[in-house]
């Protein structure tokens, strides 16, 4: 029952994202058509953009018909290149996927161990060290911690390409850029949530029972505490949806939080509001999937096993 | 506030062009070396703390008393003011991190005014979301009932029964909040959305110390080291209030 409830807000929410995505355009101050081409722009391509964006019609139409573009998969068309907006995230997507992903497998490669050592060590000064990196290195931001890695591996060290996507290694240093701030996140997470659970009584019983340390910890512990983790996981999703676009732009990566930037420099706001759009509803996707994949795994039907 | 104050007393010249001195390294003249226009990096640094501070400052009173005043309503009256209020922040929360401060930055067009209107129109949502929560538990509380029962009207209640109790909290998080719109600040105008030249801004300097990091990479540490040393003090101050003021830190 609490699913359907979910499913339902989720889709008001999505409703509620369209409305913002289509107003975007309208809160151009003066006249969008203006804005976009230019003053140079001659009186017929005005007119000519103005009728394509369909400007000319009462608001409440124009959000029809981009609703009903939008079921068919059409964002309309780049400004400047006229290319259809589909076509071009359908090219930059994948990188940002690619990206995202190699950015989460790093932060819980690091993350995890990192927080199961601090929470093994708990209070001890390896646990102070772990606590207090992972705490400041989480509030550095991508555009900080990006330029860094590229001033030390690429520039100093020289074992990494500065930018671009020609070489295998680029994108080592935007995942990693990602994956740091990630993992810090995560390490405090894996450490709080397996202290919680080492006090258990189960956890007691296990090492009772004469079970290997190694063995209570992983078999037992790690169990209950990776529930938490996977919300954390699907939370962090999000900032790593928009830190995509921080760290693209400095690495010019061409995914689509970098088709994002570009538009905004050219003035391409339909590219520009169709961007916005997509990474907001993978948002969404990845929270309600989350949240679904949450309430299905329910930790005393696992120890039953 | 240190740096504001230095900025004030040195009376420096960040927009002053040097051409003999562009990007050119630490020495007695430039503190911590000149720009790629020749403008002194140290002015330019302490220039662009006041700006970012000013736009935290503004941007922080504003997000919190439209934050506080939605919360307030919607923790109040309950129901369903309560439900479309709610249902409206869930809408601005779809939207992952400053996603939608960029969207908003990029159809109004950069400049400083705007920055803010973007910052200002994403921001509430955290403290509509604090304040909501707190009222409905505070509205059940003895005391409001009894000055309800009184014959208090309902902005007095709010006002001198529940706002009083809300204050503590609302002061941590504005705190933490100054620092996370000086970061949304930073990294909108490392994007060239925010604040535009000749006004210094940090964002602005880091996108430059990157496209001149082969030619001059001192540029981009000097104000990577600075960003670095500004946010670690800040969330320092952040926690530092936290545990003098907030109850919630015991969990």
């Amino acid at each position: 029952m609490n699913i359907f409830k979910r499913i339902a807000s989720f889709c008001t929410v999505i409703f509620g994202v369209l409305i913002l995505t289509f107003l975007l355009i309208h809160l151009v101050p003066g006249d969008p058509v203006e804005v976009m081409l230019g003053e140079s722009a001659s009186t017929a391509d005005r007119v000519q953009l103005r009728e394509d964006l369909g400007l000319n019609q009462p608001l409440i139409r124009q959000f029809g018909n981009y609703l009903s573009k939008l079921s068919a998969a059409d964002f309309g068309q780049s400004i400047h290149t006229k290319t259809p907006i589909i076509e071009l995230i359908k090219s930059r997507y994948p990188a940002t996927l690619k990206l995202a992903f190699l950015s989460l497998i790093i932060g819980l490669s690091i993350g995890i161990p990192l927080g199961i050592y601090a929470a093994l060590k708990a209070g001890k000064w390896q646990d102070l060290i772990v606590t207090l990196v992972s705490v400041r290195l989480s509030a550095m931001p991508a555009f900080w911690l990006g330029p860094m890695l590229m001033l030390i591996f690429a520039v100093w060290l020289g074992w990494l390409p500065v930018s671009g996507m020609e070489s295998n290694t680029s994108i080592v240093l935007p995942a990693l850029t990602l994956g740091f701030g990630l993992s810090a996140i995560l390490t405090r997470m894996t450490r709080t949530s397996l202290l919680e659970v080492l006090n258990d009584d189960y956890i007691r019983t296990a090492r009772a029972k004469g079970l290997t340390e190694p063995n209570v910890i992983i078999r037992h512990a790690l169990r209950a505490a990776l529930l938490p983790i996977i919300t954390i996981v699907g939370l962090q999703m999000g900032s790593l949806l928009a830190g995509t676009v921080i760290t693209e732009t400095i690495f010019s990566w061409d995914g689509i939080g970098r088709l994002l930037v570009e538009s905004i420099e050219k003035r391409d706001y339909p590219v520009t509001q169709a961007c916005v759009l997509v990474v907001a509803l993978s948002y969404v996707l990845v929270n309600l999937f989350t949240d679904i994949l949450y309430r299905f795994a329910d930790p005393r039907v696992k120890f039953a096993s | 506030m240190v740096a504001v104050l230095a900025g004030r007393l040195l009376q420096l010249s960040p927009n002053q062009i040097d051409l003999n001195a562009i990007l050119s390294l630490p020495n007695a003249h430039y503190l911590l070396g000149a720009d790629d226009l020749g403008r002194s990096i140290l002015a330019r640094l302490l220039r662009g703390v006041e700006v970012s501070f000013t736009v935290a400052i503004v941007v922080t009173l504003v997000t919190m008393t439209i934050g506080v005043f939605v919360g307030l309503i919607a923790g109040f009256f309950g129901g369903k003011v309560d439900r479309l209020l709610m249902q409206i922040t869930d809408i601005f929360l779809a939207f992952p991190g400053i996603l939608l401060a960029i969207a908003f930055a990029a159809v109004l067009g950069p400049g400083l005014v705007n920055l803010m209107i973007a910052l200002c129109i994403t921001g509430w949502v955290s403290y509509a979301r604090l304040t909501r929560g707190q009222t409905l538990s505070l509205r059940n509380r003895q005391h409001v009932q009894a000055a309800e029962s009184l014959g208090a009207s309902v902005p007095r209640l709010i006002i001198k029964h529940i706002l009083p109790l809300l204050a503590s909290i609302l002061v941590v998080e504005a705190t933490y909040s100054l620092a996370s719109v000086m970061i949304a600040e930073a990294s909108l105008s490392f994007l060239g959305l925010g604040i535009q030249s000749p006004n210094a801004s940090w964002g602005a300097m880091l996108r430059d110390g990157v496209r001149y990091m082969l030619v001059a990479p001192h540029y981009v540490l000097i104000v990577g080291l600075s960003l670095m040393s500004l946010i670690l003090a800040i969330n320092l101050g952040g926690d530092y209030l936290r545990d003098k003021f907030d109850v919630r830190t015991e969990k």
